[in-house]
């Protein structure tokens, strides 16, 4: 059991974020998180990651409470795209990228040649390398959010947080590094955490879904189990046709112009 | 410090760490040389060879150097100007450190060292001591009530800016702007209720570095090593906080703690070069900018060269105000004259830059 939750809550001000949430999260498993807008995903990933602290209930990793650990070890454990961000300063993309090398160098220490080579491998990767040498300032969304992929990559943790971390991105570039971090489950036992909100995409390449709902967990479960008509109408208030698809190879969900339910 | 021996790097990140090494070589020459070149400036033009001299004279068993100086020049050197040029060095310095640490924090390539009020509380404070003709502390009272009123305005800033989510950036700017206003309010209170004392608070609120003493230089210098170890130290934090505190605490930072030092320290900096010198505007602005064409964001390379660029401008100006020019002018006056329009050009090339805001 890789990261574990037990009876999880949050709030901002009094109003609950997260209410009592408990979940186990297994090593080597790509997990995505659906729901509507405000529903408490992100409060929970940063609860993962110790960005927040719970009011009640314990987060735990590798069976230590996440309390235990030190900023610098989270750093090495967790990775995170986060859903926004900005860079207010000309720093090229490769200097972007190269930081999430920080939490495994020392404080003075200046990267090294193995460094520099997971850097170079992460951006052909990705397909930054072509503008690893322009002002991230000066890139488009889609460019940016990809460097900021690449710098959660080169973090190269054992958990890869996802935070709607492909929103901005076209359809090739969210499947190329969605396949990436799918074949870095499967080949190497990462772990995945991703929010999402296309539920087809999340179909495509999530192996367990978390579904949430005013901040609590209302179906989790592998994806073809969780993934039912009546579980997206209680969550999203749509009606749908939810059907395996043999060419997506995987389920996938359809919608009609008057799904919403009011 | 940077790996320039090995050769298995990436050339051009070796050139980048000899190109480093090379802008701080060359501002360290370039400020040596102005302080030799200033200190034979002036009512009294002494020879470069002489000021050699007379500042290697005073190494121990160098006196004979000394011999067949005028004996008035040893005086002028090492008692009215080497004061007041180091004063000016360093107060220059400080002001461009905490201006790339508030830009840096503040995540705003346009804050400067008094965007948080430092120099409006400090204008109070001096003011408040000249208005009262405050005299325990004798030469001392007005930098000392100058501090006090920084670090008191300090603190209510980071008050009112924290919430339970913390010190954002935004809230900071804005408190710093709501005390400034309230600050200046008091300065000109003050000002109306003195009357024959109104041109010394004038005078002091434009800067100078006249008859500084070797005292200034050391407070200075003391302000400046203190605050360039603790930036120092938490460069590397500053640069990944560019990416948002998220992102950063992602990567282990923990970004409250390090905002606040950086925060205390910057603004303590700041407080003690203004305490000495009275306020000189735009050179924590600019200096921080033009350096970032230099050694772009990383603030491991642009820490130590602005501190350079920052004495070499300020030395420079002072220099100019000093000994060039027919009559004095006050130091905050012509870096603003001259600053001002600069920043205006940098702003105004920010909006037509094309750079991507979000």
């Amino acid at each position: 059991m890789t990261i574990e939750t037990e009876h999880v809550s949050f709030g901002y001000g009094g109003q609950p974020a997260v209410s009592d949430v408990s979940l186990k999260l297994r090593a080597g498993m790509f997990y995505g998180i659906l729901g509507p807008n405000g529903c408490g995903k992100t409060t929970l990933v940063d609860l993962l990651i110790r960005h927040r602290t719970p009011d009640a209930g314990s987060v735990s990793y590798e069976g230590k409470p996440l309390s235990t650990y030190s900023r610098k070890q989270i750093a090495r454990k967790f990775a995170l795209v986060p859903q926004q961000y900005s860079v207010n300063f000309p720093f090229t993309s490769r200097q972007v990228v190269m930081m999430g090398r920080y939490p495994h160098l020392g404080r003075f220490a200046f990267p090294g040649p193995a460094d520099h080579r997971q850097v170079d491998e992460i951006m052909d990767q990705t397909g930054t390398r072509e503008f690893e040498n322009r002002f991230i300032s000066e890139l488009s969304g889609g460019e940016r959010q990809r460097v900021i992929f690449a710098r959660a990559l080169v973090q190269d943790t054992p958990v890869l947080i996802l935070d709607e971390a492909t929103s901005n991105l076209d359809i090739s570039h969210a499947i190329s590094l969605f396949g990436l971090v799918f074949r870095q489950v499967t080949d190497k036992g990462k772990t995945v955490v991703a929010v999402m909100q296309d539920i087809n995409l999340a179909a495509l390449f999530c192996q367990y879904l978390i579904l949430m709902k005013r901040g609590r967990v209302v179906h989790h479960g592998p994806c073809d189990q969780v993934l039912t008509e009546n579980a997206i109408q209680s969550v999203f208030n749509v009606k749908s046709k939810v059907y395996e698809d043999s060419y997506a190879e995987a389920r996938q969900v359809v919608f009609n112009r008057s799904s919403h339910v009011p | 410090m940077k790996r320039a021996g090995k050769s298995s790097g990436r050339p051009k990140d070796l050139q980048s760490g000899r190109r480093i090494f090379w802008q701080i070589l060359i501002l360290a020459l370039v400020l040596a040389a102005m302080v030799v070149l200033s200190s034979g400036l002036g009512y009294l033009r002494i020879s470069f060879s002489d000021v050699l001299r007379i500042v290697l004279g005073k190494l121990p068993g160098m006196h004979f150097l000394l011999d067949g100086v005028n004996s008035l020049f040893p005086v002028v050197v090492t008692d009215v100007r080497l004061p007041r040029i180091l004063t000016a060095a360093a107060v220059g310095a400080g002001l461009a450190l905490s201006g790339v640490v508030f830009q840096g924090i503040l995540l705003n390539p346009l804050a400067d060292p008094y965007t948080l009020g430092v120099s409006a509380g400090a204008a109070l404070g001096a003011s408040f001591a000249l208005w009262l003709n405050i005299g325990i502390w004798g030469i001392w009272s007005v930098p000392f009530f100058a501090f006090i009123g920084s670090g008191l305005t300090l603190t209510a800033v980071i008050y009112l800016a924290s919430s339970s989510a913390g010190l954002s950036s935004s809230n900071l700017i804005l408190s710093g702007i709501i005390v400034s206003a309230i600050l200046s309010a008091g300065v000109s209170f003050i000002k109306y209720m003195v009357d024959e004392q109104v041109s010394v608070i004038i005078f002091w609120l434009m800067g100078s570095f006249g008859s500084k003493t070797w005292a200034d230089v050391w407070l200075t210098l003391g302000a400046l090593a203190a605050g360039l170890g603790i930036c120092g130290f938490f460069s590397r934090e500053l640069n990944v906080m560019a990416l948002g505190s998220r992102t950063a605490a992602s990567l282990g930072v923990d970004t409250q703690k390090v905002r606040l030092i950086l925060l205390i320290t910057a603004s303590l900096v700041s407080a003690v070069c203004v305490s000495v010198s009275g306020i000189i505007g735009f050179v924590g602005l600019l200096v921080p900018h033009i350096c970032r064409t230099l050694t772009g964001p990383d603030n491991q390379r642009l820490i130590p060269v602005s501190i350079l660029a920052g004495a070499i401008l300020l030395l420079g100006a002072d220099t100019l105000t000093r000994a060039v020019l027919p009559h004095e002018i006050p130091i905050g006056v012509l870096t603003a004259l001259t600053g001002g329009p600069f920043f205006c050009y940098i702003y105004r090339k920010r909006q037509t830059g094309g750079v991507h805001d979000d």
